[in-house]
């Protein structure tokens, strides 16, 4: 198998503090891929350098064997490298056919485009109809963002991230503060993605981790700690110690 | 402003829009007397739209906009003592100059933050304030440009005493520019525009490529600002440092501030509240405007915009 | 050349009592105050009004001008300005530039449109060969203050209690208020400071700059140059922006036409605010 996305000894520091160290780390094409690690571990600021958010401080970044490392965020993007963000970044006020919108024009290239109106009710763009379908937000799509139900809203962080055709899908904690009555639906639509989409899953829940992860790697104080399969990562006395044993689900 | 509807519905006409419009084309046929402050008040609600393009839908707080208003105008009047008297021809050239501007200072307007970009802004205008009055030889200077000859218009209607060709030059212009700054706010473009006002981040993650867009509505916007600069000079044949001076950028923002940015017509609104207040007030004494202007200010930072216009709104 | 060099640093020094005030609550407390320069020109008018109608001694229209400009500050501070720490930078623009408005236009109204000057006491004027240089008296009289206040404001800054109270607050005021420091009075305490400062410059420059009402608008740039450039971590970094600032423009006028000299300072504006936003003296982060 060969990675779709590799960081070769990616390091961030904020002034006094390691938050990423030395990070080397592969994802392969199609893969289940889950990343746990305590609390302030460095797990958002891992996907910030992979997606271009902040800049490392040493390292590179390899999308599908390229070299992206000074990328800006939205070249990664049209490249295929999508993430969700661990906090709602969702715009309160626009519908979310409205933001769909935004995703797959920027994935046609018209973007740009200030002649064409936004498409009208009767004929909302196949793509966004299917999106919206596939993620159980075809009766809200005409809603304000701000009214949905929280568990709607984290579903379309995932569903805006998706319309970007995604080849490496970056979530961080998707289900994070979801109710527990909206989690299924999420879960569902995780375990639904396409299997060309290889996906990195951030996640604290332990019984989301191993029922979706083939694989899992465990960050530490901003570097890799351990790596493997579900079972060998579970039975790891070390991971055990550092990080199941402190007040994980698992 | 109506942030709750949504785009669709956002874009289509309504009657009120066009009544607005047959209205400020039928003062047109008013008796002379007024056409001089209605040209003035177009020639304000396009300055202030050329801003509310930055400010309402990009989020981009300027205060030196004065500096493609000022191109504009000098612009406007050289090509008309130098070039041609035609007025649409120095229109244009206006309109393009003040855009190549904007899409060269939008590189040093795009970094840093909100308090860099004010100060950024403002030193622009004062650069070009500077330049116009070392090149006296060109502009005129402290003196002003002058004798500028305007030929008529379409090379049949001259420009009268009293301002009604001035007022239907303008009027015609704010017209056209804004129908396509309307067209332009609810395209495809305009919506990526409202994404990147709202949340930067999220913009890029959704692969829009948020600096391209800022340079285009930054150099649309300087066009529009170069097109009201480039009225100005032209309807009244006469151009001073004062089109680049402080005081334009803060009176276009207030403008805008009083119409309330964001939905187009706030530029409109705001310039004739704006003008028709200043022309009242200033009447008695002109510090009576200035203190007012600024006691309005002081208010309406202090309530809050958004409350004070729902309060207006009931 | 020594001559253009000393103006240069006298004019700079004023400068910096003029803006340190706004270095502090732009700089560090991070609010967009386009009205300073009102507090400097209230100082200026107390002196021309003091002098004028009264005949106060120079001397002593210093401190009154100093504590005019506080007090003024402190009062908008308490009701005004307090209200207006947390909103966005647009709305303290407008509501500076507001206060702006309604200064100039009732110091207008009620004063005068027209320039006003002073005539200094008599043994504060004239020129006097000092090492081979001409220098002006006053101007000597303006360095010795001027960095006499300095070295005091960087002192007090750094040393004493409320120093490092003001530092705490402006580093995370909700911190600050759970370690006790009363962070409201602490912020308005500084803001009077500060206006006074302004009006101590507005007193000191008004025989260099001339006072007239249209003055807060006038140096209204040159503040936030001083501010920009200076940095935002600490007084000393201002002060070597007002001193460079004021060479610059001292010299780029002489040498250069007055307009090209002006271009020339906004330039480097510009300049450092691209390249350098964290200011020219700033330590980098
Ligand atoms: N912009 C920043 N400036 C300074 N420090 C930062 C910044 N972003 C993150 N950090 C620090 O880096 C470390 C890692 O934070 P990060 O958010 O990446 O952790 P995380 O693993 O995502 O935690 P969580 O599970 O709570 O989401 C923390 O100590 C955090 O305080
Ligand atoms: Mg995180």
């Amino acid at each position: 198998m060969s990675a779709v996305l590799e960081t070769l000894g990616l390091g961030k520091r904020f002034g006094g503090i390691v938050a990423t160290d030395n990070v080397s780390f592969r994802l392969e094409r199609g893969a289940r891929h889950a990343l746990i690690g305590p609390n302030g571990a460095g797990k958002t600021t891992f996907v910030n350098l992979l997606t271009g958010v902040l800049p490392p401080s040493s390292g590179r970044v390899l999308l599908a064997g390229e070299d992206i490392t000074r990328l800006k965020p939205e070249a990664r993007v049209r490249r295929g490298l999508v993430r969700t963000f661990q906090i709602n970044q969702l715009f309160a006020d626009l519908t979310p056919l409205e933001t769909l919108s935004i995703a797959v024009d920027e994935r046609l290239g018209q973007g740009a485009d200030w002649r064409r109106r936004v498409g009208a009710h009767a004929d909302v763009p196949r793509e966004v109809a299917a999106v919206a379908e596939r993620f159980g937000l075809s009766d809200v799509l005409d809603a304000r963002t701000d009214t949905l139900p929280y568990g709607k809203q984290r579903l379309l962080e995932i569903a805006v991230a998706f319309a970007c055709a995604p080849q490496v899908l970056l979530l961080d904690e998707p289900a994070a503060g979801v109710p527990e009555s909206e989690r299924r639906g999420i879960l569902e639509a995780i375990a639904a993605l396409p299997s060309e989409v290889a996906v990195l899953l951030i996640e604290h829940d332990m019984d989301l981790v191993f029922h979706f992860a083939t694989r899992i790697s465990v960050l530490v104080d901003g570097a890799l700690f351990a790596e493997g399969d579900p079972a060998t990562i579970a039975a790891d006395p070390k991971v055990r110690a550092v990080y199941l044993g402190e007040g994980g689900h698992g | 402003m109506s942030a709750n509807a949504s785009l669709v519905r956002r874009a289509r006409w309504r009657w009120p829009e066009a009544l607005v419009w047959v209205i400020a084309f039928g003062l047109l046929f008013l008796p002379p007397g007024k056409h001089l402050l209605l040209n003035e008040i177009a020639i304000l609600a396009l300055f202030a739209l050329s801003l509310d393009l930055i400010l309402g839908y990009a989020g981009i707080i300027s205060l030196g906009h004065a500096a493609f208003f000022g191109l504009g105008a000098y612009a406007a009047g050289l090509m008309c003592k130098h070039v041609t008297p035609d007025p649409l021809a120095g229109l244009v050239v206006a309109t393009l100059l003040a855009a190549m501007m904007g899409l060269l200072t939008s590189l040093l307007v795009l970094r840093g933050s909100d308090l860099t970009r004010l100060m950024v802004t403002l030193g622009v205008a004062l650069v070009l304030h500077e330049i116009a009055n070392a090149l006296s030889r060109w502009t005129g200077g402290a003196d002003g440009l002058q004798g500028m000859v305007v030929g008529p218009l379409l090379g049949r209607f001259d420009f009268d005493l009293y301002g009604r060709t001035a007022y239907a030059y303008s009027l015609t212009a704010l017209f056209i520019l804004f129908l396509a700054a309307r067209r332009i706010v609810h395209s495809l473009f305009g919506l990526s525009l409202m994404a990147i006002r709202r949340n930067r981040l999220r913009a890029a993650a959704l692969g829009v490529p948020v600096n391209r867009r800022l340079v285009a509505v930054y150099a649309l916007s300087a066009a529009y600002a170069g097109a009201a600069g480039a009225l100005l000079a032209q309807t009244t044949a006469y151009v001073s440092l004062e089109v680049l001076e402080f005081g334009r950028s803060a009176d276009v923002l207030l403008a805008l501030i009083i119409g309330g940015a964001g939905w187009l017509y706030g530029g409109l609104a705001g310039a004739v509240i704006f003008k028709v207040l200043q022309d009242t007030l200033s009447a008695g004494a002109p510090q009576f405007w200035m203190f007012w202007m600024g006691l309005f200010l002081v208010v309406l930072a202090l309530v809050g915009r958004d409350r004070l216009f729902r309060l207006v709104r009931r | 050349m020594a001559t253009i060099l000393f103006d240069g640093v006298a004019y700079g020094m004023l400068l910096f009592v003029l803006a340190c005030g706004l270095a502090v609550t732009l700089g560090l407390m991070n609010f967009v105050n386009l009205a300073h320069g009102a507090f400097a020109m209230a100082g200026g008018y107390v002196v021309v009004i003091l002098m004028d109608r009264w005949g106060v001694p120079f001397l002593a229209c210093l401190p009154a001008a100093f504590i005019v400009a506080a007090m003024l500050g402190l009062l908008l501070e308490r009701t005004l300005y307090r209200h207006m720490y947390s909103r966005t930078h647009l709305d303290q623009v407008l509501f500076s530039i507001g206060l702006v408005f309604i200064a100039v236009a009732a110091t207008d109204y009620f004063l005068g449109s027209s320039q006003r000057n002073i005539t200094l006491p008599s043994w504060l004027q004239g020129r006097k060969e000092i090492l081979g240089v001409n220098v002006g008296i006053y101007r000597s009289f303006i360095i010795v203050l001027c960095g006499a206040l300095a070295l005091g404001l960087q002192l007090g800054l750094m040393r004493t209690r409320f120093g490092s109270r003001l530092r705490a607050a402006v580093d995370d005021a909700r911190v600050a208020r759970g370690l006790g420091i009363p962070v409201g009075k602490v912020f308005a305490v500084t803001f009077a400071v500060g206006s006074g400062l302004a009006g101590l410059g507005g007193a000191l420059g008004t025989e260099l700059l001339g006072i007239d009402p249209q003055f807060p608008l006038r140096f209204m740039i040159y503040f936030l140059i001083v501010v920009a450039v200076g940095g935002t971590s600490g007084i000393m970094g201002p002060f070597l922006a007002s001193l460079l600032l004021g060479v610059a423009d001292v010299a780029g006028k002489y040498y250069l036409s007055s307009a090209l000299g002006g271009f020339v300072i906004y330039v480097v504006l510009i300049a450092v605010l691209v390249f350098r936003p964290h200011g020219l003296f700033a330590r980098s982060r």
